[in-house]
């Protein structure tokens, strides 16, 4: 098998973003990811289909050069779902927006996270109406001003972690849009999770929503206000990397490491195999000013997945049923012959 | 009074009830009797759309006519020869269905004070205020006599007043002149694994019913209905509309090599058909039960981009929700059978009656210039070659494709002799795979000059990566916005919906071909309509395609003095047909009550003109 670039996976056209949009640099990120996955898990690059809903990052699939699907607004996860179930044998990546995804999408989204189908779903989370130009969104913070809010939204948004955890699902990873390598980390671990893979990442929009995730991305303060979780490592962050994650009873606390009677042996040690969701919601749930925001991959579980059961049914009863062709099913139950 | 044995040609049952009472069952177990016995029949289950509404009013009541000749049946039936009412709901909300010589069975027990008060009598004779009590009048203790008849059974009085229904049906076989048999080996079969305790009591209500019916003076004549002498030798079985769409898949399935994928919601009167295909894994069909509508076109979408054979199935509001994905079905140029069983609209409407309502939509329920085929099927049992033939012209056309039924035949059941595989013909989809020069590069919208059907890629081939989706491309596959592109992707997608007029059968015009008078009709109303045009002695043009039209249909219409379009809406296949062929006069006879049409008023319309 030849080994594939990140040249591979360029389709002929020109990615039309806005210059600074986040969205080029995930693309980089999905480019350079995929030759490794392919090497990992001797993967040809027909095996990959792209499949996408509406909105700026929706175009993604036109940049690939793979199969690709650039389908209706909030629909890519149930066209993923009927590549992937349909054949099991093809990779299928998603992107979309947190519009598409959590608000006009939002049921196929929780259901396919429901179902554990074994697809990997890229959320571009730029907090805006892109391609609409500047209509507030399902993850909009509360009070957001936009075209459509130019008094201030009156509601909450959607913390897209808490949903996926909320929907038990099995993979969950969250990253900035400069992060290339931490990205290219999170989507190769995707890839080899069996099931549905969240990845939820926070773009940037330089024309509609500029420094839409600033208070963590800004470079000067990045280290102190997100942490990048590692399983097996101390949940430990900031610039000096003194601080960490403690837990206090029943609530996450962040503690300087030295103060106030705290050791480093107090810090948690993260863990994204673990089954049990409770700690791993709250790391998903983390929030300014008062904690971190996670970053990296949160949770990834094995469970059952959709695709394989509804192959592996399909095989049991084919092997087990007496009926083989449809002249057997035709025939089958209660007939009577006219002479 | 002597009793005599009568043979009739044909003869109309109406089994009506609680909705709770059993008279689907009751009703499809006498139609597979006669079946069995060589009847030629047809079925319409009439019921309401709660599960069990209150207890003995008239909106709860549940009906099961079966029609049963010995020559061909073409319809259920206008107006029975028995009526089987349960309550006194039932006989209310069915009296109007009697013939003048009709007989009419009712439970007297159930015509207590409290029953009569819930069905809204205001005398206390129900037959006179109703105007029938000039019929044969059969008045028995029903729940008297199964409870004496199971007494000794060992069982509960809940499960006793279960079997009454049982006890009807051997009344009825008795008046019918039906063995028991075929009942006796039905209740094995269905109750020998779980309730074997049940077999024998409910033989035993049956033949005391039967016996019963024998000796009480009240039934004057018993009748007979001789098998079909002329029927075409071969293997028989019983088949409802529902069930045979589902066998039409399988069978394209089979012939085109490739798995089926159905991708469905729940929704009346559709969801058999996914239930029908959810038993049929061994046969490699998958079928996921979406979330919504929406998921349910769009697994099915994914599906066919993954290379099955991709279906979903739906009623009248779930094609509502379907219709932005149909819209990318079109532009992507993917296979996809959409079938619409049709019911009463608009909204919610009448869930569980039939209509034909919802042609309009299937032609013109989508944003932009969206033509997609239209095809209906006839019968219940010609559900099963229109969905193969939907399949047919999805995978080979690439093209999404509207099968329509109609509440009427995905309930309904006929006898249906069981075709051999070996008679249909293999399905060939246009696969690019091979196709290809060395080094020519998969441009995935151009297309055969011929039929304007652009080739088939599936993803895992390798070299053959492409993209589609919603926006308009050019032929190589390329984003564009060239108006000029635009305008002929628009008449190319038309044109290639067109040209399938050039693999589809010729309209046959069927009747007196020689009368003056052409009857038009299209979907479930066929045998209604045959019957009256060969009453009537005038012609009848059937379509079961209506998009593109068979092409011979002008010529066709032109040998007419008369065109009369029969269907049950309020003119959309007639307005359709001015629209196409405007240089012919239709007139119309329609009907929106969420019943099939009765062969008497269409004799009368076709009389009138």
């Amino acid at each position: 098998m030849a080994v594939l670039t990140a040249k591979d996976f360029k389709s002929d056209q020109m990615a039309r973003w806005c210059p600074g949009c986040g969205d080029h640099a995930v693309l980089a990120a999905l480019q350079r990811a995929l030759p490794k996955v392919s090497q990992a898990l001797g993967y040809e690059k027909e095996r990959y289909v792209v499949v996408s809903g509406i909105g700026c990052s929706s175009r993604l699939p036109y940049y690939m050069d793979t199969y690709g699907f650039h389908s209706i607004h909030g629909r890519a996860t149930a066209v993923s779902t009927g590549i992937k179930v349909a054949n099991p044998t093809l990779t299928v990546w998603q992107a979309c927006g947190d519009g598409d995804a959590l608000a006009i999408g939002g049921n196929h989204f929780i259901h396919a996270i429901r179902r554990n189908i074994d697809i990997n779903i890229i959320l571009f989370n730029n907090r805006i109406y892109g391609l609409t130009k500047g209509q507030y969104s399902p993850t909009s913070k509360f009070g957001a001003i936009t075209k459509t809010s130019p008094y201030g939204t009156v509601e909450h948004p959607f913390n897209p972690g808490s949903l996926v955890l909320g929907a038990k699902g099995t993979f969950f990873a969250r990253s900035l849009d400069v992060e290339l390598a931490l990205n290219e980390e999170i989507m190769t671990r995707a890839a080899l999770h069996d099931g549905c893979s969240v990845m939820e990442m926070l773009v940037n929009c330089v024309i509609f929503n500029d420094g839409a995730h600033k208070d963590i991305s800004d470079p000067a303060t990045r280290a102190d206000r997100t942490i990048v979780l590692r399983d097996g490592e101390k949940m430990l962050f900031g610039a000096d990397r003194d601080k960490g994650l403690v837990y206090d009873g029943r609530r996450l606390k962040v503690v300087t490491v030295g103060k106030d009677g705290y050791t480093l042996d107090d810090v948690l040690v993260h863990n994204s195999k673990t089954d049990d969701i409770g700690l791993q919601t709250a790391l998903a749930d983390m929030k300014g000013p008062d904690y971190p925001v996670a970053l990296g991959v949160i949770r990834d579980v094995a469970d059952v997945t959709y695709d394989d059961g509804v192959r592996d049914q399909v095989k049991d009863i084919m092997s087990k049923s007496k009926i083989h062709c449809v002249d057997d099913l035709l025939r089958s139950g209660s007939t009577w012959e006219v002479k | 009074m002597q009793n005599k044995v009568i043979d009739v040609e044909d003869v109309v049952i109406r089994f009506a009830g609680d909705s709770g009472d059993g008279m689907q069952l009751t009703g499809s177990l006498f139609a597979d009797m006669s079946a069995v016995y060589g009847n030629s029949l047809s079925t319409f289950p009439d019921f309401p759309a709660e599960i069990r509404a209150p207890q003995g009013t008239v909106s709860g009541v549940s009906g099961f006519q079966v029609h049963i000749g010995s020559t061909k049946v073409n319809t259920p039936g206008d107006y029975c020869d028995l009526l089987v009412a349960m309550n006194p709901a039932a006989l209310k909300s069915n009296a109007k269905w009697c013939k003048r010589e009709a007989m009419i069975l009712v439970d007297e027990d159930a015509f207590d004070e409290v029953g009569m008060q819930k069905a809204g009598f205001k005398t206390d004779n129900p037959f006179e205020e109703l105007g029938v009590e000039d019929r044969t009048l059969i008045v028995s203790p029903i729940t008297t006599l199964t409870r004496e008849s199971l007494k000794d059974s060992g069982m509960d009085n809940k499960a006793i007043l279960k079997c009454k229904n049982m006890f009807t049906l051997g009344m009825a076989c008795y008046i019918y002149s039906r063995p028991l048999e075929y009942i006796y080996a039905y209740l094995e079969k269905k109750f020998s694994k779980k309730h074997p305790e049940v077999i024998e009591p409910n033989k035993k209500v049956l033949n005391d019913g039967y016996n019963y019916a024998a000796n009480i003076q009240a039934v004057p004549n018993t009748y007979k209905v001789e098998p079909v002498k002329d029927a075409v030798p071969g293997l028989y079985r019983n088949i409802s509309g529902n069930q045979a769409v589902a066998w039409g898949l399988l069978a394209a399935s089979e012939k085109s090599g490739l798995p089926l994928f159905c991708g469905s919601y729940p929704i009346t009167p559709a969801t058999a058909i996914l239930e029908e295909l959810a038993l049929h894994k061994s046969l490699g069909c998958k079928t996921l039960q979406a979330e919504d509508e929406i998921a349910g076109i769009c697994t099915a979408i994914g599906a066919s981009y993954a290379g099955n054979l991709a279906v979903t199935t739906t009623s009248g509001p779930g094609l509502s929700l379907k219709s932005e994905a149909l819209g990318l079905a079109v532009m992507t140029e993917l296979p996809l059978v959409v079938v619409d069983v049709q019911r009463g609209g608009p909204s919610t409407g009448l869930p569980t009656k039939t209509e034909q309502t919802d042609l309009n939509q299937a032609l013109y329920g989508r944003n932009g210039e969206c033509p997609i085929p239209v095809i209906a099927a006839h019968s219940p049992a010609h559900c099963f070659d229109a969905a193969f033939q939907a399949s047919k012209i999805a995978l080979e056309h690439m093209t999404p494709v509207l099968l329509l039924s109609e509440g009427f035949l995905g309930n309904g059941s006929e006898p249906w002799r069981i075709p051999s595989m070996a008679d249909y013909p293999e399905i060939k989809p246009p696969f690019v795979s091979g196709m290809l020069k060395e080094g020519e590069k998969f441009h995935p919208f151009e297309r055969d000059p011929e039929t304007l059907v652009r080739r088939w890629a599936i993803p895992g081939q390798k070299g053959l990566e492409h993209r589609v989706g919603g926006l308009e491309k050019n032929h190589e596959g390329v984003l564009s916005n060239d108006p000029a592109n635009h305008e002929t992707m628009v008449r190319e997608r038309a044109g290639k919906v067109a040209r399938i007029a050039d693999s589809i059968p010729a309209l046959e015009v069927q009747g007196n071909t020689g009368s003056d008078i052409l009857v038009v009709s299209w979907g479930g109303t066929y045998g209604h309509v045959l019957s009256a045009v060969r009453e009537a002695g005038v012609a009848l043009a059937h379509f079961d395609y209506i998009n593109p039209l068979p092409s011979n249909t002008a010529q066709v219409f032109s040998s007419y003095r008369k065109i009369l379009v029969c269907e049950l809406n309020s003119g959309q296949f007639a307005a359709y047909l001015r629209g196409i062929l405007p240089q012919f006069e239709y007139r119309q006879y329609n009907k929106v009550q969420g019943q099939p049409f009765l062969v008497g008023e269409l004799v009368d319309a076709i009389k009138s003109l």
